[in-house]
């Protein structure tokens, strides 16, 4: 039974095992200087999981007594998650190195928090879960304080750090809960308590603490706050990742508590779910407004970008669940192709993240002005980019599901939000001279990335390269 | 060969359009007019080659979307092909013609070039115009009637320095969209009954349509009617009939060739096509049919009288137009609608005709419009007066009575007559048409008088430097005065000739034996194929009658749809002869008033004028339309429109967003910057907030027990 079980979660064990070996190789060995050489190996062999993830197919099966799932929801995360992660470590690999942070820790500890994603997503237990979910914390923590020397990436990592053992708290309260009134950790058990289509009050509170912890993850208001001084305090390739896989690692965790355990009183947590998507559109909309940096712009825009997926979770439909999964998909590209923008914004070789630096941009350099044209569009959700499809579909899927109220705001939010990616687009285009304007900056790495991004946003559209289809296998092996 | 018809004014219009600045302005001009001449050459081609068996072609997928599917195919039948040569044929002429016309317009300075762009929007109308006459589905032909309504607007707008020019083009365009606004709602309704807009699948739902009810505004109608009466709306906006009709006199604002391609021969026609094209369902809507008589008939007296006063030579022609257009809508509204295309095709030729002989005067006479400053041209200008001459003989319906010799519209109109005759039991319809053709003799020759006879008015130097029309329009009225002369002889049998004839022309079965007694013999002597036919057509006619059919049957084979209880051509062919020379004495009545008044007593017009000034200023002023319109309908919304403008948008919409956006939203953002104060107890102290909040509305909303 074990020898199945192992096989299963292969590609896990065998991230790790790289991981740790490469560590030990490390200390023992060149430490710093491999570093470089580990960022692309460490990425090279993501791409290869992913892609063996992807081609895997196969049916939905189970290891160690349903802690682990590995079923087409958890291949569609994972594969997402992976990619990510290598397209950040290429993309980051350059700054770091210049601004003498690429230590071989790094992408060692990228490496097993990309782990605990992975094990997050294919949870079937509240132990598998926490235990994922820590792992994957552990390892962002200490990156988020990669810099030693700079006070606010270190204020950076400690506020995370103290936040997430807040959250985490919550999260292990709910647990105790869920366990005390189920009687068991296992999704299976838990969701067969509620057989009944009721849920005891513990149960329920149980529920909220739980949603609170993994809300606290995705950052969503109120347990975003976090999100703007960690992305502003951490480095820019580390808030990258920040802004990517952990987001869909968190969202996929908390679709498949949602469902596999709770999915028998969706009638409790969909007006819950709903409340944080609309606190959080609005909440990323108009703080977005007021900020002048363009990282903890991002961090809002997250925010705001997490509301919009959690109503593909609100709706509570297998529709909806699907919608959820390309919306994030679209928001990590689109995200990836932003901060190899962030990225490469340079003045006098020296990164900065000023918006109002981008003063003029256009006339610099248009053509990446004109990239981030298209993935700010799309951000806004502006047919006919990517981004508007992405949120099309989650609006059908809560109309779908009789949350006309809910696409309203969420219509209203957007508007208010398109005003602050379209100051940037004003800005690059008819601002004025400024004497903080970017000159040059970026590498082909950045700029291949920025512009497969912006070209996926303007093709995408055809048929969001076939993504749909596996979206809606994976929604449907977590809805049943 | 359909295809090439369709797309070769486009391909004109593309190249005059945007390719002139490469190939010189002379050569896009001849480009667009070759390729007009091309397409009229194969509709010629395919109009004679016809054999009345409906044929699709299909180009492409269009639409598919839900039950919603259609492709964008040519629906060849008869009815198609006769419009094919009339759009095509016209237009040629028309753009061969206004080489000459356009050659030196005084609207324009030295070295502008506005010829290419004529020509580019005159093509591009012609495209439009058979994008519409070709459609096999609603939504193609609706295509069609706006791009139509396009090339129009452009080109009444054509003089686009001028304030009236651009007030008419909106005017035409405004005008039209409430027609539209019927259209639309009658393609709409049809695909809500009956899940199509394939003609194919309209047609052979009729049936079962006139037994249905619908829901719209205030109480239930019957389909059928419903759906008629609202597609008609549509045609009378388009050509331009009662209460939707002041935007035509408006329209000769624009240059005079469009006038005769746009608004005498083809666009405004498209009415009239559209009701002969849905005759498989108007057979189906008696009070439809009805109301279409009426204001055919009502349309055609009206505008007949208001051109007894006009002085404005192309004022008067549309007045004309749009009087022709009421009779055809009369043949159509009985049931005729044979005849109603009859009409259409000759009134095509010689309004044509009309038009561009005017255009020639208006040429010769530097650009001068008012007749009562012509007078005498006729030595000045004569191929112009011969051809107008033509035109007017043909438009006042000259011919021998009770023989089928006559100018074409001799022979159209009386068809039309006689029909209105049988199909209103010799009732309103008939009796306005007959003075509208008093009038019409009246007012057409009383334009020949004031224009070519007696002594030239106004200013001398212009007379004295009238000058006869280049080769290049003298040569397209030649070609159109064929047209007038022997069109209506040489198809008055397939229009309005005996049944057998008729329907064999049409491609239509043969659904019914003659009223007139010709017995079963007939019937049974059709080939076998026919009487084929004739099962399909009783199964139709059976689901007809069984009030419970709502399986929609086959189409109706043919371009035309006769019920099998329609006898009214025949009782047309039997009237009485009273009523046959009835058109004729009208004509000959007109004739010598009209002599009498500009030849014998010029003063007669003056007087009459002062003792019957309310009746004059009546007529002069189009029944008031014009003013009533702008009392009851445009100035109300004119106001409404103001103050939901200042009111509405000005201080509710946009004080409220711009309250929004620069009020409420930066000040929530301001508070939300103090709130991420940096440190971490107000974060933590927010999650804690957060999870009370959750808990307590969970608690409370009771999702436990």
């Amino acid at each position: 039974m074990i020898q199945t079980d192992l096989i299963i979660i292969l590609p896990e064990i065998i991230i790790s095992v790289c991981a740790m070996l490469a560590l030990v190789v490390s200390v023992y060995s060149g430490k710093d200087a491999l570093a470089s050489r580990l960022v692309l190996l460490t990425s090279a062999l993501f791409v290869v999981m992913a892609l063996w993830i992807g081609n895997s197919g196969g049916e939905s099966q189970s290891a160690f007594g349903g802690m682990f799932q590995d079923d087409a929801y958890a291949r569609f995360c994972k594969v997402v998650i992976l990619l990510s992660a290598a397209a950040v470590l290429v993309m980051g690999r350059d700054y770091m190195l210049r601004t003498g942070l690429l230590r071989f820790e790094y992408p060692l500890l990228i490496a097993f928090s990309v782990v605990g994603m992975m094990v997050m997503v294919s949870a079937g237990d509240l132990m598998a879960l926490y235990m994922g979910l820590e792992l994957q914390s552990l390892a962002l923590y200490v990156v988020a304080a990669l810099r030693r020397d700079s006070v606010k990436s270190t204020e950076a990592g400690l506020k995370y750090f103290v936040l997430g053992a807040l959250s985490s708290g919550l999260l292990l309260y709910g647990a105790s809960l869920t366990y005390g009134y189920a009687g068991t950790t296992g999704f299976n058990g838990i969701i067969e308590s509620t057989s009944g289509g009721q849920a005891s009050m513990g149960l329920l509170f149980g529920l909220v603490f739980v949603i609170a912890g993994l809300a606290f993850k995705v950052s969503v208001v109120p347990f975003h706050m976090w999100t703007p001084d960690v992305y502003e305090g951490a480095p820019t390739p580390i808030t990258a990742f920040f802004a990517t896989a952990p987001k869909m690692a968190a969202m996929g965790l908390f679709a498949r508590v949602l469902y596999d355990a709770f999915g028998g009183v969706i009638g409790d947590w969909q007006q819950i779910l709903a409340l944080l998507s609309v606190l959080s559109m609005f909440l990323g909309a108009v703080a977005a407004i007021g900020q002048s940096d363009i990282k903890r712009l991002m961090a809002y825009s997250s925010i705001a970008h997490m509301g919009y997926a959690l109503i593909g979770l609100a709706a509570g439909t297998a529709q909806g669940v699907q919608a959820m999964l390309v919306y994030m998909a679209v928001y990590v590209t689109m995200n990836l192709g932003t901060f190899a923008f962030i990225l490469s914004m340079e003045k006098d070789g020296r990164p900065v993240t000023k918006i109002a630096s981008l003063n003029l941009y256009a006339n610099r350099a248009p053509t990446k002005a004109i990239a981030m044209l298209v993935l700010l569009f799309s951000l806004a959700g502006v047919p006919p980019f990517l981004g508007f499809f992405a949120k099309f579909g989650v609006w059908s899927a809560a109309i779908d599901a009789g949350m006309i109220w809910l696409v309203f705001a969420s219509a209203i939010a957007s508007a208010i939000g398109a005003y602050y990616y379209l100051r940037i687009v004003y800005l690059m285009y008819f601002g004025e001279e400024v004497d903080e304007a970017l000159n040059g900056g970026g590498s082909p790495v950045l700029w291949g990335v920025l512009m497969a991004a912006a070209a996926i946003m303007v093709f995408g559209i055809v048929n969001l390269f076939g993504i749909n289809g596996s979206a809606a296998s994976a929604a449907a092996a977590l809805v049943n | 060969m359909e295809t090439l018809i369709l797309f070769s004014p486009l391909m004109g219009a593309l190249i005059a359009g945007f390719g002139w600045r490469i190939i010189g302005e002379q050569a896009a001009l001849w480009v667009s007019t070759g390729f007009l001449f091309f397409a009229c050459l194969l509709s010629w081609i395919v109009f004679i080659s016809h054999d009345g068996v409906t044929e699709q072609i299909q180009l492409m997928r269009w639409i598919e979307s839900g039950t919603l599917a259609t492709d964008w195919s040519i629906r060849l039948d008869r009815l198609t092909a006769i419009m094919l040569i009339v759009v095509t044929t016209v237009s040629a002429l028309v753009h061969l013609y206004s080489f000459g016309y356009m050659a030196d317009d005084p609207a324009w300075e030295a070295g502008e070039s506005y010829k290419p762009r004529f020509f580019a929007y005159l093509s591009f109308f012609t495209f439009t115009m058979l994008m519409l006459v070709t459609s096999d589905n609603l939504i193609q032909m609706f295509f069609g009637w706006e791009g139509v309504g396009v090339a129009s607007y452009l080109l009444i707008g054509f003089y686009y320095r001028k304030p009236t020019a651009n007030a008419a083009a909106i005017k035409a365009f405004v005008v039209n969209r409430v027609g539209d606004v019927g259209f639309a709602l009658g393609i709409f309704a049809l695909y809500m009954t009956v899940d199509s807009i394939r003609f194919d699948d309209v047609f052979g739902a009729a049936p079962a349509l006139a037994n249905m009810q619908l829901h719209f505004l205030w109480s239930d109608w019957n389909a059928a009617n419903l759906i008629a009466i609202l597609l008609f709306i549509g045609a009378m906006g388009k050509s331009a009939q009662l209460f939707l009709h002041t935007w035509l006199p408006d329209a000769m604002e624009g240059p005079t060739p469009v006038s005769a391609l746009i608004h005498a021969a083809t666009m405004v026609t498209a009415g009239v096509f559209l009701v002969c094209r849905m005759s498989p369902l108007i057979e189906y809507a008696p009070e439809a049919k009805t109301l279409i008589t009426f204001i055919g008939a009502s349309t055609a007296l009206f505008a007949a009288s208001v051109g007894l006063v006009q002085t404005d030579i192309k004022r008067v022609i549309a007045y004309s137009t749009c009087s022709q257009l009421g009779y055809m809508f009369v043949a159509a509204g009985v049931g005729v609608y044979s005849v109603a295309m009859f009409h259409l095709l000759t009134h095509a030729f010689f309004k044509a005709m009309l038009f561009l002989g005017a255009g020639s005067v208006i040429h010769a006479m530097h650009h001068e419009q008012d007749m009562r400053n012509y007078g005498g041209l006729r030595k000045k200008i004569p191929y112009t007066f011969w051809a107008m001459m033509i035109g007017t003989l043909a438009i006042t319906g000259v011919g021998i009575p009770l023989t089928h010799i006559g100018f074409a519209g001799f022979l159209s109109k009386d068809a039309v007559i006689e029909s209105a005759w049988a199909g209103t039991q010799g009732g309103y319809g008939f009796w306005l048409l007959v003075v509208a053709a008093l009038f019409t003799s009246f007012y057409s020759w009383r334009l020949m008088f004031m224009t070519f006879y007696g002594t030239a008015r106004g200013n001398q130097d212009t007379h004295a430097h009238a000058h006869e029309s280049p080769g290049v329009m003298l040569f397209p009225l030649g070609v159109l005065a064929v047209g007038a002369v022997f069109s209506g002889m040489v198809w008055y049998g397939s229009f309005f000739g005996d049944h057998a004839q008729v329907n064999r022309f049409f491609g239509m079965a043969e659904p019914h034996v003659e009223a007139a007694g010709a017995g079963f013999g007939e019937q049974n002597s059709h080939s076998k194929d026919e009487s084929k036919d004739n099962s399909s057509d009783d199964a139709t006619t059976d689901s007809a009658q069984t009030s419970a059919a709502l399986a929609f049957g086959p189409a109706p084979q043919g371009a035309l749809f006769k019920a099998v209880d329609n006898h009214v051509m025949d009782r047309a062919h039997h009237a009485p002869t009273w009523v046959k020379l009835s058109p004729f004495i009208a004509m000959l009545l007109g004739f010598v008033t009209a002599c009498w008044f500009y030849l014998w007593d010029p003063q007669m017009p003056k007087y009459l004028v002062k003792h019957q000034r309310p009746l004059y200023l009546f007529l002069l002023n189009k029944w008031y339309f014009d003013e009533i319109f702008e009392i009851i309908l445009i100035s109300p919304a004119k106001k409404l429109g103001r103050f939901l403008w200042k009111r509405g948008d000005g201080d509710v919409i946009d004080g409220t967003l711009n309250g929004v956006a620069m009020g409420l939203i930066p000040f929530f953002t301001r508070v939300l910057g103090m709130a991420q104060s940096g440190y971490i107890f107000t974060y933590a102290l927010a999650m804690v907030l957060g999870i009370v909040g959750l808990i307590t509305w969970m608690t409370l909303s009771g999702g436990g027990f």
